[in-house]
């Protein structure tokens, strides 16, 4: 791979994880157990749009060949999909979507963090505006977790059947591989690995805090980067995508 | 008319009258979302800045932009998104403040510098209706992404708070 394709496929990587998250938080729409949390989970959908329009822009002008957000975003198959696999989780319950997306965001806020020193400037500018709504993110999720871990005997159980659930994905957000590393190196990617620690300190705290465990089992499943993905992505996609596919260049 | 007969402040007068699409009270301009305006090849070029990565309105800001400069006669103008520096609620004058506080939005209460925030700490927002400090938030996330929702103990009337980002 060349630097520039390597570029293109860590945008693409980016992207996609907010992109497939952005879709699952915007399944709640209207299914919210209260009107507050109907309406924060879809800003939060929001969110997570704008951060995967513009990480997927800019990996069509890396690209050069005139691809936009949206054939990005709806004419890539599962297997061309990148993202993290904790993205793609179904929303289960609200305590499953609570934790799947409680790990992610105290990742996101780590490695946002460190992004915004990245050399390539609109990685950097990208990242020091993410970073900031990230925060609203994981402020959000780690309430949620307090409340329903140190809440009712049920919404003790369900939280932490939602953490033993997810922990499994979460191994995925810390690989590095070629591209990953190449990128670090330069100075224009993080190195995820490094978070890791930091990451499970900050888990920890609020879990415990909660009254809940973390799972012993550490079995870890890979292969995002790969473009394999758990069984939930391809019907995920094929909803997504099926009216742009349907009716190409529709406009509203 | 050719852009040559424009200047660039009757462009900067004409984006400061287009107001924010959910906000009224207050112009593009003045939210900071247009960062420069500039000519570039005979070419009217506008770089704005997003307020919220996935706000709405940041498409209704493009087509307001266009069409504005279309009654000025400038039939090409272009649209340059500019991500760094990342947008922030610093960037609001007091006098902006004050208008969004007397259209019943508190505004945002400080500078982002402050790191309260991170440390788990919320901020005092005062009611836009009462003026008092007894109050809570409801919903970390308001109407729109820019906003939280809050409710007043005295005076129990609820309220919208632009976040401080």
């Amino acid at each position: 791979m060349t630097d520039k394709e390597m570029l293109f496929q860590y945008c693409l990587r980016m992207g996609d994880t907010h992109n497939v998250l952005a879709h699952r938080m915007g399944e709640w729409c209207t299914n919210g157990h209260i009107l507050e949390e109907d309406i924060a989970m879809t800003n939060i959908a929001l969110d997570h749009i704008g951060a995967a329009r513009a990480w997927l822009t800019y990996a069509g002008e890396v690209e050069g060949k005139g691809r936009t957000e949206d054939d990005l975003a709806y004419f890539r198959d599962e297997r061309a999909y990148f993202n993290m696999l904790i993205a793609e989780l179904p929303n289960g319950n609200f305590a499953d979507t609570i934790a799947r997306n409680f790990m992610f965001d105290v990742f996101s806020v780590l490695y946002y963090s460190e992004l915004q020193n990245s050399s390539d400037e609109t990685i950097a500018g990208i990242a020091a505006k993410v970073l900031k709504e990230v925060k609203y993110h994981y402020k959000h999720s780690a309430d949620w977790v307090l409340r329903l871990g140190d809440g009712t005997e049920e919404s003790h159980q369900k939280m932490q059947d939602a953490i033993d659930e997810v922990w499994r994905f979460t191994g995925n957000m810390f690989e590095m591989d070629v591209v990953d590393q190449t990128l670090a190196d330069a100075g224009v990617g993080v190195d995820a690995s490094e978070l890791q620690a930091t990451w499970l300190n900050l888990v920890q705290k609020t879990i415990e805090e909660a009254t809940l465990k973390l799972p012993e089992n550490n079995y870890m499943i890979s292969g995002s980067k790969e473009g394999m993905h758990t069984e939930a992505l391809g019907h995920m996609l094929a909803e997504m995508q099926s009216l742009a596919r349907a009716y190409p260049d529709a406009k509203w | 008319m050719t852009v040559e007969k424009i200047s660039l402040d009757t462009v900067w007068e004409v984006l400061n009258k287009i107001p924010d699409p959910e906000i009224p009270v207050i112009s593009i301009v003045e939210l900071g979302v247009v960062r420069d305006v500039s000519l570039e090849n005979d070419q009217v070029l506008i770089t704005i800045t997003p307020t919220y990565t996935g706000c709405p309105a940041t498409n209704i800001f493009e087509a307001d932009i266009l069409t504005s400069m279309k009654e000025l006669g400038i039939e090409n103008a272009q649209i340059k998104y500019q991500y760094q520096p990342a947008w922030t609620t610093d960037w609001l004058s007091e006098e902006s403040r004050e208008k969004l506080r007397v259209y019943g939005i508190a505004p945002p209460d400080g500078k982002t510098s402050d790191k309260r925030y991170l440390l788990g700490e919320t901020p005092t927002v005062k009611c836009v209706q009462c003026n008092s400090e007894n109050t809570r938030m409801i919903s970390p996330f308001g109407s729109t992404a820019c906003k939280s929702l809050y409710q007043c103990n005295e005076c129990l009337e609820t309220f919208d708070y632009f976040k401080c980002i």
